[in-house]
């Protein structure tokens, strides 16, 4: 018997292209994977050449200054106008900030609750619950903050608070509803649920057997989260309210409706004024286009702090390591 | 021998382990207290969800109608006429930035999972997709604007732009969720794949992309439902239009989002009527994509127990 190989060998080795698809298919996959990185690269430069004549005639300034006068003439290569981005950034700070001090407690105290108190059964609802909060869209919270929670909920408690504090400036009167405050407050319930979810699994990645040394040794309830589960999530929580505090920098709509949109700028949480993406966002549609580079900057500005921020964030949550598998809170 | 300090003739009244001393007592009463603050915060933190779906399900249902899906918005004085123009310009933006987003998100999930391991490379793309999830929608539509609309492309405001923006606020959103699900796929699935004689490429298609199916249908669904209620990106690159248009370059385009906010801002009632009508359609699309992807999501955590 003579042993032919060949008919059995040619099948196993198919054609020649064979050897082709897999360096193909993984040069294919790579690229979209680099490409996401010449994305951002490309973002970047993009929108911050675009912004540098305003970045150029104004310096620190633009950071600083107070006055913000788009220009009105066509001759683009010129700048005209002044662009002080004072009044938004403050703006931006003083919402994001109520936003936080809002938001931090209460997405703790409710991360505490699922993980801790809940029943196992109830567990899943109230996760369910505020990660649905997370897929409103924030032009409905804009409509709802706008239309109803402003007259009905929150003009009647910023009257109070500026009857009880209006001595203080950042409570000073009067009260016309829309303002720094009200955009503060629909912002702290949009970033609740991105800051419950980070903060929860906080809690859950934390061995159980610390928690059960602790009861062990008969630690209440409320001991064993004060002393060693609140200890060994520090970073984590910080990294859940860095996330948190990004999205409410950036976050545009509800904000722009809930917040006034004036350009004259005054320290009390209850005047109207504006933030940077709500000043973007409401010029845009008039904007002649010299106006329109003036916006670039501002943007080009948000994005830094964003950037920094969650770059921050993510530092301080890597460790935790995320296994949600909703990405999009 | 030293002598021990008390005389062991006195010995201390024995008690029981179920009394109660004081200090004791105020740890229980702190626990407690602490587990009612809990709940009571719990329940204030539900409450927003409650109100706003009542508030638009309330406000928004008597709008509804046949009208309401068939014309074109009238001015924001007059009552009656519908959101047309927006709800086909949303289906167009979305059919468009659908595969734009999900095409590549996925392959590049592929990548950090299946040739990523341990590269330095792959660890830059993750951590700057992580990042992205958090850069503004607002600056990505400024963003598009400058180089989609007026710069380097020159597509001019229209539905291309609009759906080239909101696949950019989904693609990092695609990105994160497919790989946590390829991750999930057991590696024995690829070595048997491997050990048969298939290739990286058949494996990957063939065998992983496929166990991990429904996994890859939640994370995109979950973008989809972020990408359609995206409002601040469309106003750059959309511009918004007041009659129903098909065409996908050269033609301003309105959607959902937009119409809303346009009507809501205005002080006529017939138009905020229309704008509460719209927020319902908005909310319940968005809730039913999210409200399926959980149950494909659990479906498919029950599968995975048993493999």
């Amino acid at each position: 018997m003579t042993p032919t190989t060949a008919p059995v060998h040619r099948p196993l080795r198919g054609p020649g292209r064979g050897r082709w698809t897999d360096p193909l298919f993984k040069a294919l996959v790579t690229t979209s994977g680099v490409f996401v990185l010449f994305l951002l690269a490309f973002m970047i430069i993009r929108t911050t050449a675009d912004a540098w004549p305003i970045f150029q005639k104004e310096g620190l300034g633009f950071f600083t200054g107070t006055e913000w006068e788009a220009g009105q003439q066509r001759d683009l290569p010129n700048i005209h106008g002044t662009y002080g981005a004072w009044p938004f950034i403050y703006g931006t700070l003083v919402t994001s900030a109520i936003a936080l001090l809002i938001a931090l407690p209460v997405s703790i105290a409710v991360a505490l609750y699922i993980t801790q108190l809940a029943h196992r059964r109830l567990r899943g609802w109230l996760t369910y619950a505020v990660e649905t909060l997370a897929a409103v869209p924030s032009i409905v919270y804009g409509l709802w903050g706008l239309l109803f929670f402003l007259p009905v909920v929150l003009r009647p408690v910023m009257v109070k608070l500026a009857d009880w504090f209006g001595g203080f400036f950042l409570f000073e009167g009067p009260v016309f509803g829309l303002s720094y405050f009200s955009a503060g407050v629909v912002l702290a319930i949009m970033i609740l649920p991105i800051m419950t979810a980070i903060i929860r699994e906080v809690f859950a990645v934390a061995p159980t057997a610390e928690l059960h040394a602790a009861y062990g040794l008969g630690a209440t309830q409320a001991e064993v989260i004060r002393k060693v589960l609140l200890p060994r999530s520090y970073s984590g929580i910080v990294g859940g309210a860095m996330l948190g505090l990004g999205r409410a920098i950036g976050e545009t709509v509800a904000v722009a409706m809930l917040v006034g949109g004036s350009q004259r700028m005054g320290y009390s949480l209850f005047f109207a004024g504006d933030t940077m993406a709500a000043h973007i966002f409401n010029t845009f549609q008039d904007a002649l286009p010299e106006t329109v580079l003036g916006l670039m900057a501002i943007g080009v500005a948000l994005f830094v702090f964003t950037f920094a921020i969650n770059v921050l964030a993510r530092l301080l949550v890597w460790r935790v390591g995320r296994n949600t598998r909703d990405a999009a809170v | 021998m030293t002598a021990l300090d008390t005389s062991p003739t006195t010995p201390a009244p024995r008690r029981s382990l179920r009394e109660i001393d004081a200090r004791t007592r105020r740890r229980q009463l702190a626990s407690t207290a602490m587990r009612v603050v809990l709940t009571a915060v719990m329940a204030v933190a539900v409450l927003p969800l409650l109100l706003i779906l009542y508030v638009v399900i309330e406000r928004g249902w008597s709008v509804i109608s046949l009208q309401f899906f068939t014309e074109d918005t009238l001015p924001f004085r007059m009552e009656g006429g519908g959101f047309r123009q927006g709800f086909v310009g949303s289906f167009l933006i979305m059919l468009l930035a659908i595969p734009m987003a999900i095409i590549p998100g996925v392959a590049t999930a592929v990548y950090l999972v299946e040739y990523g391991k341990g590269k330095k490379l792959a660890a830059l793309v993750r951590f700057v997709t992580d990042v992205m999830t958090g850069v503004p929608s607002i600056f990505v539509g400024l963003f598009v604007y400058a180089a989609v609309v007026i710069g380097t492309i020159r597509l001019g405001f229209g539905t291309l732009a609009a759906a080239i923006a909101i696949a950019i606020v989904m693609l990092p959103i695609v990105v994160r969720s497919s790989e946590e699900m390829l991750k999930l796929v057991p590696d024995h699935l690829r070595s048997a794949a491997l050990g048969l004689g298939a290739r990286r490429w058949q494996t990957t298609v063939k065998v992983v992309l496929p166990a991990a199916a429904p996994g890859l249908a939640t994370g995109s669904m979950l973008a989809v439902a972020r990408g359609a209620g995206e409002t601040a990106p469309l106003i750059l690159t959309a511009l918004g239009s007041f009659t129903t248009t098909w065409y996908l370059v050269g033609e301003r385009q309105a959607s959902l989002p937009q119409l809303i906010h346009q009507n809501a801002v205005q002080p006529f009632p017939p138009g905020i009527e229309r704008a509460w009508g719209g927020a319902l359609c908005l909310v319940a699309i968005t809730l039913l994509f999210t409200v399926a992807a959980r149950l494909v999501a659990a479906r498919f955590g029950k599968r995975r127990e048993g493999m």
